[in-house]
């Protein structure tokens, strides 16, 4: 499904990605972790085609297809979906006309009849139910005033609603209590199929109990430095990433040698 | 030196003015109207066009106006086809009173009329005059004054035709009253020039809405300077539409003067599209106790478009608000203009007054000036401005593009959604809908779209 090979990125000035090499097979769950400041929101970032970084080097196939040429709404609409670390809120576009622009771009693209107001609200009504959200967020402006839980769970839903293959998911579990989590962990347990696909970056292993990884990749300094799988998570969450950052320190010495 | 050349620009008009006073149109009107004709005619001569260095037009060049040789359209030219004013019709109001004006002369056959309540009156100006003199006497010209303004000195000078509107006391016309001004300069190929005039009375407890429209077609040529003039007795609660949608190489100069009464509740939407100089002043007089004045503003400037808006609000009685929204989109190298007075004099003590002005540039070429003035001799009064100059989130047009939504939407979207909350007090459903077509259209043609693609 994503295949990224040698992915290098950087902002302005600054190297953050360097060299990312991921698979993602249909069907499977990744998780990735790392310190602040290691590149995975970078790396989400690349993905779903934020301008502010420039690719410098690598390839990303999504499905087949060169993702790097592709804008933001074309990746969209091939199927891939960003859950922001920090959504934006856009006073004045109201969420319902908002999210029913963007479900009906993505059918138009994919040759599916546009769903009309009746049809749409049917299928929001179905999810919100699924993620327990208040309606009244519906009819406000998209992420005004939501508090930080709220607009996290507005994403996952906006996640169920548009029904991606490729989820990635920026931290959505920061600053959630459990109920929260749990209720993120529903939605996107409710999305899984051997067709899709999701990418979790988190800093806790906590949400790896709702959302079972098949993987689970440590990025540091803009690479991958060890890959395993869910228990690489509880390894992690014991000793933290100091003993991977000398481990990767070590493996890099011969080159900067 | 300068006064010569003043002079020389100034006088085209001047030369017409004795040729348009032997026309039939102007001499069928009463005799009080010649003189405040002349006298108007002369304070023109006197002021000439304004310059750069009169402050209320220092961002403003009237030259282009100057330059051309605009001619006066005469009557008969305007056998349009009621198909091609179609378009600025309304969908939804095709049931409503419309008059409609071409270059300025009253077109009955492009009029339509429905019932209204006994006691009100909606009829061309000309016809007001001669049949209604009575009550367009003590109001006409005296509203809107032409002392310091020589636009409005050039539109009473040749002041012959518009629109008339008096709403008996007590009246209430539930239906929007659609007063449509459009201009060509087809037909002769020659810039034509048109000074409409719109005079509205509402006398105690009446109630009305009234749209005044100015469109034309892109490509023509022609310069409207219209004066409109809204009497509001007490009580009284007039809404004021204005749409804007001339031509893009049209002038359009106008002054709305309003005269408010005790309780009076006015309102005021100026959405303005089109035109390539566009110089819209709206001044209210609040001159009695518990008034509600609001003043809004919407305007959209692309390519070379400058648009410029002036507005008084003079509180001189206690106990009255002022709210008032302007806010303008500009694309391309369009310039727009906002110069928002306050004033609140010695006896408007418990004055309410609120003054916003937003600007969204989507371009690095598009410019803004703004400047409030608030002049406030009362002391117990609570007055408030603000002005803000902004650029699209970047952020969100990438949220939103991130969910699918096309690069040149998401900016419709964010572009209506900064001019969303005056859209929302248009109270008229079907305006509102021309509106969001008409600016989403303009959208599509800004070189920011193409861009954004
Ligand atoms: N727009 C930017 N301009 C300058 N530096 C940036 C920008 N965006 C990210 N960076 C830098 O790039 C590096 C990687 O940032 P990134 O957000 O990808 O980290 P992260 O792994 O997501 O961290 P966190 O866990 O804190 O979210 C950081 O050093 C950050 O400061
Ligand atoms: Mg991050």
């Amino acid at each position: 499904m994503l295949t990224i090979k040698n992915l290098q990125a950087r902002v302005e000035d600054k190297e953050i990605l360097r060299g990312i090499d991921l698979t993602v097979n249909p069907g499977e769950i990744h998780a990735i972790m790392g310190p602040n400041g290691s590149g995975k929101s970078t790396l989400a970032g690349v993905l779903s085609g934020r301008e502010s970084y420039e690719v410098t080097g690598g390839e990303v196939l999504f499905e087949g297809k060169d993702l790097l040429e592709l804008d933001p709404e074309e990746r969209a609409r091939e199927g891939i979906f960003l859950a922001f670390q920090y959504p934006v809120e856009i006073p004045g576009v109201n969420n319902t006309y908002f999210l029913k622009a963007a479900l009906n771009a993505i059918r138009k693209h994919r040759g599916q009849e546009e769903l009309d107001a009746m049809e749409f609200l049917k299928l929001v009504k179905e999810k919100m139910k699924i993620l327990h959200m208040d309606q009244s967020l519906l009819n406000r402006p998209v992420n005004e005033g939501f508090s930080g839980g709220e607009k996290k769970r507005n994403e996952i839903f906006q996640m169920a609603v548009l029904a991606p293959k490729l989820a990635i998911l920026d931290e959505t579990d920061s600053g959630l209590d459990i109920d929260a989590l749990r209720v993120v962990a529903d939605g996107v347990n409710a999305l899984r199929g051997p067709d899709r696909s999701v990418i979790v970056v988190t800093h806790y292993q906590r949400l790896l109990n709702y959302i079972v990884p098949d993987f689970v990749h440590v990025l540091s300094k803009g690479r991958i430095v060890r890959s395993g799988g869910k228990e690489l998570a509880l390894e992690l969450e014991e000793k933290g990433y100091g003993w991977l950052e000398e481990v990767a320190a070590k493996e890099a010495l011969p080159v900067t040698a | 030196m300068i006064d010569v050349m003043e002079k020389e620009k100034t006088s085209s008009y001047l030369a017409d003015f004795a040729a348009f006073e032997e026309s039939a149109t102007a001499r069928s009107l009463p005799s009080w109207i010649p003189p405040l004709r002349r006298a108007a005619l002369s304070r023109f001569s006197e002021m000439g066009f304004p310059t750069r260095r009169d402050e209320e037009w220092r961002f403003t060049n009237v030259a282009p106006i100057e330059r051309v040789p605009f001619q006066r359209a005469g009557a008969g030219r305007n056998a349009l086809l009621s198909d091609r004013i179609a378009g600025f019709t309304f969908d939804g109001l095709q049931a409503a009173t419309q008059l409609v004006f071409v270059n300025g002369h009253y077109a009955p056959e492009l009029s339509t009329f429905q019932t209204l309540p006994q006691g009100v009156t909606v009829s061309s100006l000309a016809k007001a005059l001669r049949d209604d003199a009575a009550l367009v006497e003590p109001h006409l010209a005296r509203v809107a004054g032409f002392e310091h303004q020589a636009f409005t000195a050039l539109n009473t000078a040749f002041l012959s035709d518009g629109a008339f509107v008096h709403i008996g006391r007590g009246r209430i016309v539930e239906e929007p009253i659609h007063l449509l001004f459009v201009s060509t300069s087809t037909g002769g190929d020659e810039p034509t020039v048109s000074h409409p005039r719109t005079l509205i009375v509402a006398d105690e407890n009446s109630q009305t809405t009234i749209i005044e429209s100015y469109a034309g077609w892109d490509g023509d040529v022609y310069f409207t300077n219209a004066v409109t003039e809204v009497v509001a007795a007490e009580n009284t609660v007039v809404d004021h539409y204005k749409l804007l949608r001339e031509s893009d190489t049209a002038f359009h100069i106008a002054n709305m003067q309003i005269r408010l009464a005790r309780t009076s509740s006015f309102s005021s939407h100026s959405l303005m599209l089109g035109g390539a100089i566009v110089r819209n002043d709206v001044g209210a007089h609040l001159g009695g106790e518990g008034i509600e004045c609001t003043l809004n503003g919407l305007y959209m400037g692309t390519g070379d478009q400058l648009i410029d808006n002036h507005t008084t609000i003079d509180h001189a009685m206690p106990h009255c608000n002022s709210h008032e929204v302007y806010k303008g989109i500009l694309d391309g190298k369009a310039r727009g203009v906002f110069n928002g007075k306050i004033f609140v004099q010695l006896d408007a003590q418990k004055t309410d007054a609120k003054q916003t002005n937003k600007a969204l540039l989507l371009s690095d070429d598009a410019q803004i000036n703004t400047k409030p003035q608030l002049e406030i001799f009362a002391d117990d009064v609570k007055c408030t401005h603000g002005a803000t100059i902004g650029q699209l989130d970047e952020n969100a047009i990438f949220y939103l593009r991130s969910r699918g939504i096309g690069a040149q939407e998401a900016r419709s979207l964010l572009v209506y959604a900064f001019a969303g909350d005056i859209i929302d007090r248009i109270k008229i459903e079907p305006v509102r809908a021309q509106l969001q077509k008409s600016l989403f259209a303009q959208l599509a043609k800004g070189p920011g779209a193409e861009e954004a693609v």
